[in-house]
This record gives structure tokens, sequence and C-alpha cells, in this order.
């Protein structure tokens, strides 16, 4: 099952998901199931319909959600001879110790303009979280999200944040 | 088993699944051990953690979309009316 799902679904952890939603939505249809088929037909039918939905889903979050959150630039390329992939030394994250300085009123208001500046799930997601602090299963729920991708909404919100404010000290 | 080496370009993208526990044990391992050994990721790991924190001090009315006159009075009319 969990092949076939793969077949529709970028990640491991989707195909998973689509796993779990397929036998729960076994368990409750369970009543209607006929004969009529094979069961192992049946349940792959419903497989394949739960799959398509979250590849549907998956291709509009990846959409919006490629690419890195860090500008490649600022680290060494591939072939450098010591520290492919590491950090740059024109290109390290600002040398500021950031719980004094988050503190700070205008910080918190080049958090909050930026927070405002984020595509819309993104912002849904870091406010319902860091602003309101609900926890993860929470928003997931709130927002029709599967773990991963509120995850992968979560950290790419925060990475512009945080970019934000390095961009400000 | 030795971790596997992450380089710095893929272990920022990795941060938050490290943060939230969403990694697998193996994987941990392996931010764990890179960061040891690197100050700048480090840094990045606690900017990352540090960001998150300071939203809970942003108050939440100067981020939440407010509704409009109108749907308040509505709200407020539908209230009254109850009583």
């Amino acid at each position: 099952m969990l092949r076939v799902a793969r077949a529709h679904v970028r990640s491991h952890a989707t195909a998973e998901e689509v796993v779990q939603e397929t036998w729960l939505g076994v368990l409750r249809t369970l009543d209607r199931f006929e004969g009529r088929a094979q069961l192992r037909t049946w349940v792959f039918r419903i497989l394949v319909n739960v799959a398509r939905r979250h590849g549907k889903r998956e291709a509009r979050m990846n959409a919006e959600l490629a690419g890195p959150t860090v500008d490649p630039d600022r680290f060494r390329g591939d072939d450098d001879p010591d520290w492919p992939g590491h950090w740059r030394d024109d290109g390290l994250p600002v040398d500021t110790d950031p719980e004094p300085a988050l503190l700070a009123r205008e910080f918190r208001d080049v958090l909050a303009a930026a927070l405002g500046e984020l595509p819309e799930r993104q912002r849904a997601v870091v406010e319902l979280r860091d602003v309101h602090g609900f926890d993860a299963q929470e928003v997931c729920e709130l927002l029709d999200l599967t773990p991963a991708n509120q995850r992968v909404l979560l950290h790419r919100g925060r990475a512009r944040l945080r970019a934000a404010w390095e961009a400000a000290s | 088993m030795t971790p596997r080496d992450v380089a710095c370009q893929e272990l920022v993208e990795l941060l938050t699944e490290y943060l939230e526990g969403a990694l697998p044990p193996d994987e941990v391992a392996a931010v764990d051990q890179h960061l040891v050994d690197c100050d700048p990721c480090l840094r990045y790991l606690r900017q990352m953690r540090a960001t998150g924190a300071a939203l809970r001090l942003v108050p939440a009315e100067q981020v939440t979309e407010t509704l409009s006159d109108q749907a308040v009075d509505t709200l407020l009319d539908a209230f009254r009316r109850r009583r």
C-alpha cells in the first residue's frame, strides 16, 4: 500500500498518512462493502482516491514551497575543495545574540510587519503556533494540513521572519 | 554507528523538524553531531528558536485581522437580542 501511495505523493511521510487515512476510510465504510469486488480491490480503490487527493494538495503546496529558505549564495559550492555546502565567510548568519535583540520593541515591530508579508498559509501557521500558542496538532486540524505540511509551512515562515530581523540588525 | 555528515546548507532546512521532534533518531544524531562543531549553524538554530519565542511577545491585536465595523455591529446586535 505504501508503494502505491508513494507513486502519487512525493514524500514518505505523506505516503504514510495516505495509508493511515485509507484504513480509517475502510473502517468507516466497511458496512457498505457489498462483497461484489474483492476486499483487496476495494481497499486499494480507496487508497488511490486518498493518494490522488493528497498528491494534488502536495502539488499545490510544492508550487509555493519549492526551493531553499536560505540564499544558496551564502554557502560554498559543491565543488569547494574543503567545505562544500558550508557557510561562506561572507554569508554567515548575523552574529547577534538573538534573545536580547528579539526582546527589543523595534525587533518585535519588524517581526510583526514581516509576518504580515508572509504568504497566506505560512502566515496562518506561524500566527497560530507562535503568536497564539496552538500546538502542532491543533494547527493541522484548524487548517486541514498534514503534519508534514504544517512543519514545512512553519519552517518557511520562521526562516523568512529570521531573515527579516537579520536584515534589520 | 557514526552519524552521517550533513553540510550547513542541508542542515538549516532540517532545523524545524529537529525542533519539533519530527526527525528520526539517526537524523537527530547527525544534526547534533554537526552542531557540536559548527558555531554558525548553532547560532542559526538559536535564531530560529528565538524568532518563534519572540512572536509570543507580539501582541495578538497587532497581527490579527480585525472584523469590519459592520460585522462587529451585527455580532453585538445578535448578542444583545439573546438576553
